[in-house]
């Protein structure tokens, strides 16, 4: 019965929708379009904490600084995003997988006593393995769970995550930084990366100016260069064929793609990305952490590229680039700021609620994009 | 004047149970109904027969109250249940009036016995002592009573079901009489309407079907009957209403009327007969398809067994109602459903799973899911265009690094969709625009366009004409027509409006059932094809 009323409604539709539509308006309009009312209004407010900042006693110098630098930290991870949305797979809740990837590979750099650029490049390529092989099994799961790919995304995440919560106290690492000191194993739950590869890659060609500003150059550099790897997988043949099947995958199959084949490919890079990221935020961080450590660090994530203007299916580097500059910007300022002007502390707060606030925003529009 | 009422109440009781009267409807300014009326006596079975889109299922949609009518503005007219006038704007109110409907597809619980579907809502209920403290929720189901009333029912129409077995368990033959006995077991049924009833059901269990109906009719229940196999109607309905482009044709006893004129009817005369100037016959020529015992699991478009030979350079089409299975053939030959068969094309054998080697080929598909299946909706023109000759055939691709990188040939791509712009006057802002901005001749446009690129040997095209309007119709079809006599490609048309398949193709196929019943030449005369569609050849009338 249900069917039938569809097939008429449908039929109904196709015979109203004959209108071409010729966009006609005017280009602040289009702008507000374009960028979402969303995006202005949280600009607006970050415009107006930097304006705050000096009249709160915070130096204006430093606080763009460290919004640079948390942006610097936390851009791959928002990056590792894109592949997965393009190719319909949906906002990749289980980032903490390719995180923990990541911080095997920095353990077993530190275990190795690797330091400096080399260390930091030995975790990247020694995170790659397990990056590969988790991304591989993960993409193969969520074959399987078309449609609700995201809620298992999430569960994936906090299984795995709960998983190497007992694999950390038991694998067989034996540096002395990162054991317990008692009991000579286990790991501890954070590890320095102070006398190995701290500030490696953000140090190149960083300059200061004054006291307070620091720019991380080497660490956009690299941002740099991953975008440009996503931009361009995404204009040859087999990311064009991502897109499409993120679009419509049944289009896609009936022009001869391997649907199945690339959503797992779009996984694999996705998990890739994040365990890099990791890597990244740890070494301008100064410190691995691990246990539980992982386990939310893939929303603020997911919060920064809804911010930028994605949807749950459509997302670029554009959206990545802004939306973790918007986000950042009022996750380092909003609490600093008020928490100066109310003289208390409330910034875990804060950030709680602007991060699961956007997701929630993002994933309420997510039935409105086909028309 | 009281008593006057009552008798005229009780005289129009013995005359006719439900009127039909001046029933117009339109959607959007579509006119589907056009001023039908006629009666339904107690005990009288009613055929009512059309072609798809003739107005059957809106007429019943009315009659049942279904919410889209009165989203849509309702509808004109009367209709009158013993003699009182009801306007329903629920299938509720329908069913407390008496009204009950067999569909086509099923509603039914899968995971509930036979039982329990039929009394789903109505059961017998037992009182406990909860139900003092918790209310009326608390009662438990009398299955003793049920079963009982579930026999009863079952037995009414004279078959034989296992009541305790699951309704996912069972054949579709008696899914169909669980649901009938369902409709049945509402004490206050007084009209019951089959939708296509028969569809699903093997010729023996079609049989019981109708003699269970006749039973029902017997009784006293009143039935319209809708089916697309005349043979059935004929046999069954004491009376038979013809509809066609909304309009009542005719309302005549089946004793009067024959196969024959019953076709006429439905197909009608005032055809426009401008058939086109040279048809090719290329039979005998090259045989560039050949497809044996192809079957395809399509659902709602099943192929059972269809075997037929496609010959170089003609346009073939396939003709016949919806849901008989003419959809399927192009679907499951070019992988999108599970099929098998024999199918050879140019020579080699074509493993129909791949739909990628398909493609590669020289195959290629426009389908009629223009939407779902047809377009990237939220991705340009140009993209649309393009994108399966890149997937497939590796064109417009820049090659770096001895091909180990394939880099998309942005421009290429727009000056390949400014081309099949301007050639089939596509109206768009740009070959950046959106598909999904496009109107519906717009987008069908950029799906040939799409198979174009393709330079396919054999084009199926499917529906091309769907849900577009009258100008882009002809554009479509002019468009179809000269690839074939330009690029002498293969084409075969598959199409609901018979009408457009005479004025376009060389040789018509007609499929019902999910077999072919027939090919004809387009000049062929309607009765001819209206008599394939329905299920029977000429010589058994």
């Amino acid at each position: 019965m249900k069917n039938k009323e569809q097939k008429i409604l449908q039929d109904v539709n196709e015979e109203k929708c004959d209108v071409v539509i010729t966009p006609k308006v005017s280009p602040i309009k289009r702008f507000i379009d374009a960028a979402g009312w969303p995006r202005i209004i949280i600009a607006i407010f970050l415009l107006v904490l930097f304006i705050c900042a000096p009249f709160v006693k915070l130096s204006l110098s430093r606080s763009i600084s460290d919004t640079l630098v948390r942006v610097g930290m936390n851009a791959i991870m928002v990056l590792a995003l894109v592949p997965m949305v393009q190719s319909g797979c949906g906002l990749n809740f289980g980032l903490p997988l390719g995180f923990l990837a990541g911080i095997l590979g920095a353990l077993l750099s530190i275990e190795f006593k690797m330091t400096g650029l080399l260390g930091l490049f030995g975790a990247i390529l020694m995170s790659l393995p397990f990056s590969l092989l988790f991304g591989y099994g993960y993409g193969l799961l969520l074959n399987r769970v078309k449609g609700d790919e995201m809620m298992i995304a999430t569960y994936v995440g906090f299984s795995s995550v709960s998983l190497f919560c007992m694999l950390w106290l038991l694998l067989p690492f034996r540096s002395p930084v990162m054991v317990w000191g008692f009991a000579g194993k286990g790991l501890r739950t954070t590890i320095s990366v102070d006398q190995f590869w701290q500030n490696t890659l953000s140090d190149i060609l960083s300059f200061r100016i004054g006291s307070d500003f620091y720019f991380p150059t080497g660490m956009y550099i690299f941002f740099a260069i991953m975008c440009f790897f996503i931009w361009a997988f995404f204009h040859t043949k087999t990311g064009t064929a991502m897109t499409a099947v993120g679009s419509n995958p049944d289009f896609a199959r009936a022009s001869g793609v391997n649907v199945d084949a690339s959503r797992t490919l779009s996984v694999v890079l996705s998990t890739v990305l994040g365990g890099i990221g990791i890597i990244i935020y740890q070494q301008s961080y100064g410190f691995i952490q691990i246990y539980n450590g992982p386990q939310y660090m893939g929303f603020p994530a997911v919060a920064a590229i809804l911010l930028g203007g994605a949807s749950v299916h459509k997302a670029n580097i554009g959206n990545v680039i802004i939306g973790t500059f918007l986000f950042q910007g009022i996750l380092t300022m909003a609490p600093s700021v008020i928490n100066s002007a109310l003289k208390t502390d409330m910034s875990e707060i804060f950030r709680i609620i602007i991060s699961m606030g956007m997701i929630l925003y993002a994933l309420t529009r997510k039935t409105k994009v086909r028309s | 004047m009281y008593q006057a009422a009552f008798t005229k109440g009780l005289l129009m009781n013995n005359e006719s149970l439900l009127q039909i009267k001046n029933i117009s409807k339109s959607f959007f300014g579509n006119q589907v109904l056009h001023d039908v009326s006629f009666d339904v006596k107690k005990g009288e079975i009613v055929g009512l027969v059309g072609e798809n889109g003739a107005g059957k299922s809106t007429l019943m949609n009315i009659l049942f109250g279904m919410p889209v009518i009165s989203q849509t503005g309702g509808y004109e007219g009367d209709i009158i249940i013993d003699g009182k006038k009801v306007n329903f704007s629920t299938p509720f109110d329908a069913i407390d009036a008496g009204i009950g409907m067999v569909h086509q597809e099923f509603s039914l619980l899968p995971g509930f016995t036979a039982i329990e579907n039929i009394l789903l809502n109505k059961e017998p209920l037992k009182y406990n002592f909860l139900v003092d403290i918790f209310g009326e929720k608390m009662h438990t189901l009398d299955y003793e009573k049920m079963r009982q009333l579930a026999k009863q029912a079952i037995d009414t129409l004279g078959v034989n079901i296992d009541l305790d077995m699951l309704v996912s368990e069972m054949p579709v033959g008696h899914k169909q009489f669980t649901e009938i006995a369902r409709e049945l077991e509402r004490t206050n049924t007084k009209i019951l309407v089959f939708d296509e009833p028969t569809a699903v059901l093997t010729e023996s269990e079609a049989d019981i079907l109708l003699k269970a109906i006749k039973k029902l009719a017997a009784q006293g229940i009143a039935i319209i009957f809708i089916s697309h196999r005349l043979q059935e109607v004929l046999t069954i309905a004491d009376k038979i209403v013809v509809l066609r482009d909304g309009k009542l044709i005719t309302e005549t006893e089946t004793k009067k009327t024959n196969m024959r004129q019953v076709v006429e009817w439905m197909v009608g005369h005032t055809v426009d007969e401008k058939k086109q100037t040279a048809r090719k016959d290329k039979t005998g020529g090259k045989v560039i398809l050949s497809v044996e015992n192809l079957w395809v699991d399509m659902p709602g478009e099943l192929v059972r067994d269809v075997s037929f030979e496609v010959y170089e350079g003609e346009i073939l089409g396939f003709g016949g109602l919806a849901g008989q299975g003419k959809l399927g053939i192009p679907n499951g030959i070019m992988g999108f459903f599970p099929a098998g068969g024999k199918v050879i094309f140019d020579g080699k054998k074509l493993d129909i799973r791949k739909t990628k080697d398909t493609i590669a080929k020289g195959l290629a598909f426009v389908s009629e899911d223009r939407r779902g299946v047809g377009l990237l909706l939220e991705e340009t023109i140009d993209w649309n265009i393009a994108f399966t000759a890149m997937q497939i055939q590796e064109k417009y691709l820049k090659k770096f690094l001895g091909g180990l990188i394939k880099w998309r040939d942005d421009k290429a791509i727009s000056d390949l969709a400014e081309f099949y712009i301007k050639k089939f006057e596509i109206k768009c802002v740009s070959a950046s625009q959106l598909a999904q901005e496009l109107s519906g001749g717009n987008q069908q446009k950029i799906c040939l366009a799409k198979a174009f690129a393709l330079e396919p040997k054999l084009l199926f095209v499917s529906e091309p004409t769907r849900g577009i309007d009258v100008g882009a119709k002809k554009l479509v079809l002019d468009t179809i027509r000269e690839y074939n006599r330009e690029h002498g490609t293969t084409i075969v048309m598959i199409s609901s409006e018979l009408e457009e398949l005479r004025s376009v193709c060389d040789r018509i196929a007609i499929v019902d059932e999910g077999k072919i019943s027939g090919i004809l030449t387009p000049d062929a005369s309607l009765e001819d094809f209206g008599f394939l569609m329905v299920g029977s050849s000429k010589d058994n009338v």
